[in-house]
């Protein structure tokens, strides 16, 4: 399934897709009085590159939260592949093939680059207990785990840095490891919160043929990003969220002179920098 | 004052059972604290249960000493499930709050009056460990050179009880090195992040509880075994805190750190002791500080020394320097590198 599938679509909010892969359903997050999430209805079609857009306070990290099991939702429903995966812990979710990463890089600083990248692989054997103490038993599937990883960290350019601590790379480097160790998980949805945020224009590029690969190998993104010029040469679908719903979306092109979306950014929040790319 | 019989009293310190205890103990902690990042502060409270599990079962119940035993881990089970439960999803403050409190309510809990027909109150309980030293297959005797020796019970005690420490060691070596392991790292670094890699932190966190429990446990009866006696005031707080003292001291999150830690430890404690001791008997000390401070004043000495140690070597003896410097929040380049990429600076300048 490519981009041509959207073809037809309608550019309206809540919009059904030919093949979704994640279907959310009144998806409510309420913190007090304030309701931060208020998702009637969302479709992300498998095998595109969809990117999450909105002012700050929209409720897309919240939504992420949610969607990933880091949170819990006041009420709603959301299917994944085809199944109800609503209130399952991250982990399990995790398992399923429905990879996040954080706004602000989380690597796991004591541990080596290359632990980092074996860690993430999933259904290991020596992860248990008692198959720990008997290295024959978990022996070959590392190996098999460790060239997977030396792999991808080669793709990624991070095989000089393999056995140094995590914590000692920089912040550009910290994003490639996330997204390299994301694909250790072997999911079939990966979710980038900001993936670009704070990144140099060198590294955005890099970045950004990354995401090209994912969406070569199959995989499905969903990406929130402030930075416009990356979101309309990257993105399939944009999706914008303001104040908790979804406002618009549809193909890049239509989403820069939707008005809505433009209001949405300057009409009540003027103190909003992030579209003046757009205007 | 005799340097020697000074040296031969550290020297017993050093590695006696005593030493042995805390040693198998910080190993339990130590899979707490330093691969988990668990803050367990009631470490003994699994010792004050694995002590009471054996005594209890053998001199109120009559029964066996391997029933004790098997009482005595099941008990550290038990424990360590009921404060893993409710704290583990929260934050690590929780967990830290709730040991050292279960430690202390342990603690009152056997010293009440109610409770003491059957752990026998503030007096404790006597003589259940026959069935241990008849096993004893270490003839009759002094052993040792000079003043530096033990007698034939103690060695058995420090047999056993070495040998647990090198038994849970080894364990520990087999796990750090394992993808469990890992995980359990992965945990001490960013839960969250573990979690999004589809790690089961909440399970992984109570494994870690309970088996470095089980393993403080065994300390605890060991620790009964050897005095033959149990009393509640054994197991204060400050069991735990020396605990930590001699972890980071050996070098938290090392496989050997508590081990080293808790030779290097009782050797100075019993050093100072001794070598306080002495220059009392021999008048070197001034007249305000009475026998009865050497006590007190032997653990100053020794906390000094650990303030000095810890400011020239943070990370302990065994630890990793440059992993000490991404704890304390250091990111960026690793200390040798900044030290050589200068040099290179300074020669292009030239």
């Amino acid at each position: 399934m490519t981009a041509s599938a959207l073809a037809g679509v309608p550019t309206e909010p809540g919009s059904a897709k030919p093949d979704p892969l994640l279907v959310v359903d009144g998806v409510r997050r309420d913190f007090g009085g304030m309701r931060a999430v208020d998702v009637e209805h969302l479709e992300i079609q498998r095998g595109v590159v969809t990117g999450l857009i909105g002012p700050n306070g929209a409720g897309k990290t919240t939504l992420f939260n949610l969607l990933t099991g880091f949170d819990r939702p006041t009420a709603g429903r959301w299917r994944f592949d085809g199944h109800d995966v609503t209130g399952l812990p991250a982990h399990r979710l995790a398992r399923r093939g429905m990879v996040r990463t954080f706004q602000l890089t989380r690597v796991l600083a004591r541990l080596t680059v290359v632990e980092n990248m074996k860690l993430a692989a999933t259904g290991q054997r020596g992860e248990r207990l008692l198959n720990a103490l008997l290295r024959p038993l978990w022996g070959a599937q590392e190996a098999e785990i460790e060239q997977r990883a030396d792999a991808l960290l080669e793709r990624f350019r991070l095989d000089t840095r393999r056995d140094e601590y995590a914590g000692y790379l920089s912040g550009g480097q910290r994003k490639l490891l996330e997204m390299a160790r994301a694909l250790m998980v072997d999911p079939a949805l990966v979710l980038l919160d900001e993936p670009m945020a704070g990144v140099n224009p060198a590294l955005r590029q890099d970045l950004l043929g990354h995401i090209d690969g994912l969406r070569e190998g199959g995989r499905t993104v969903l990406f929130v990003e402030h930075d416009m010029d990356v979101v309309m040469e990257i993105s399939d679908w944009v999706v914008c969220m303001a104040q908790g719903r979804v406002i618009a979306e549809g193909p890049p092109a239509s989403i820069m002179g939707n008005v809505d979306v433009i209001d949405a950014y300057l009409g009540t929040r003027h103190d909003e920098p992030g579209f003046r790319e757009g205007q | 004052m005799d340097l020697l019989v000074i040296l031969s009293d550290a020297g017993r310190g050093a590695f006696g059972p005593v030493a042995a205890i805390y040693a198998l103990a910080a190993v339990g902690l130590n899979i707490h604290f330093g691969y988990t990042g668990l803050l367990n502060f009631g470490q003994v409270g699994f010792l004050l249960v694995g002590a009471y599990g054996v005594a209890v079962t053998v001199s109120v119940f009559g029964g066996p000493l391997w029933l004790g035993v098997l009482v005595g881990i099941a008990a550290s089970v038990v424990l360590a499930l009921l404060l893993g439960l409710p704290t583990l999803r929260l934050r690590s403050d929780y967990l830290a709050i709730a040991t050292i409190a279960a430690g202390e309510v342990l603690r009152i809990v056997f010293n009440a009056g109610f409770a003491a027909p059957v752990t026998g109150g503030v007096f404790g309980l006597q003589q259940f460990a026959n069935a241990f030293y008849a096993l004893n297959p270490i003839p009759r005797g002094s052993y040792g050179i000079g003043a530096w020796a033990f007698s034939q019970r103690d060695l058995w005690v420090m047999l056993v009880g070495w040998g647990g420490v090198a038994v849970a060691t080894l364990g520990v070596f087999l796990l750090a090195r394992s993808p469990w392991g890992r995980v359990l790292r992965s945990v001490r670094e960013d839960e969250d992040a573990a979690r999004s890699l589809g790690k089961n932190v909440y399970g992984y966190k109570m494994q870690s509880l309970v088996l470095g429990g089980v393993i403080g446990a065994f300390a605890g009866m060991l620790l009964a075994v050897d005095a033959q006696a149990v009393a509640p005031n054994t197991f204060n707080p400050e069991v735990t805190f020396n605990m930590y003292a001699l972890l980071i001291l050996g070098g938290a999150g090392t496989v050997l750190g508590p081990v080293l830690g808790s030779v290097i430890f009782w050797f100075l404690l019993t050093f100072a002791d001794s070598a306080l001791r002495q220059a009392q008997g021999a008048g070197y000390l001034p007249e305000v500080v009475s026998a009865a401070d050497v006590g007190a004043l032997r653990f100053a000495l020794v906390g000094l020394l650990l303030m000095l140690l810890l400011v020239y070597r943070p990370q302990g003896i065994l630890g990793d320097a440059q992993q000490m410097r991404l704890e304390a929040g250091a990111g960026g380049i690793p200390g040798g590198k900044r030290r050589r990429r200068g040099r290179v600076r300074e020669e292009a300048a030239r």
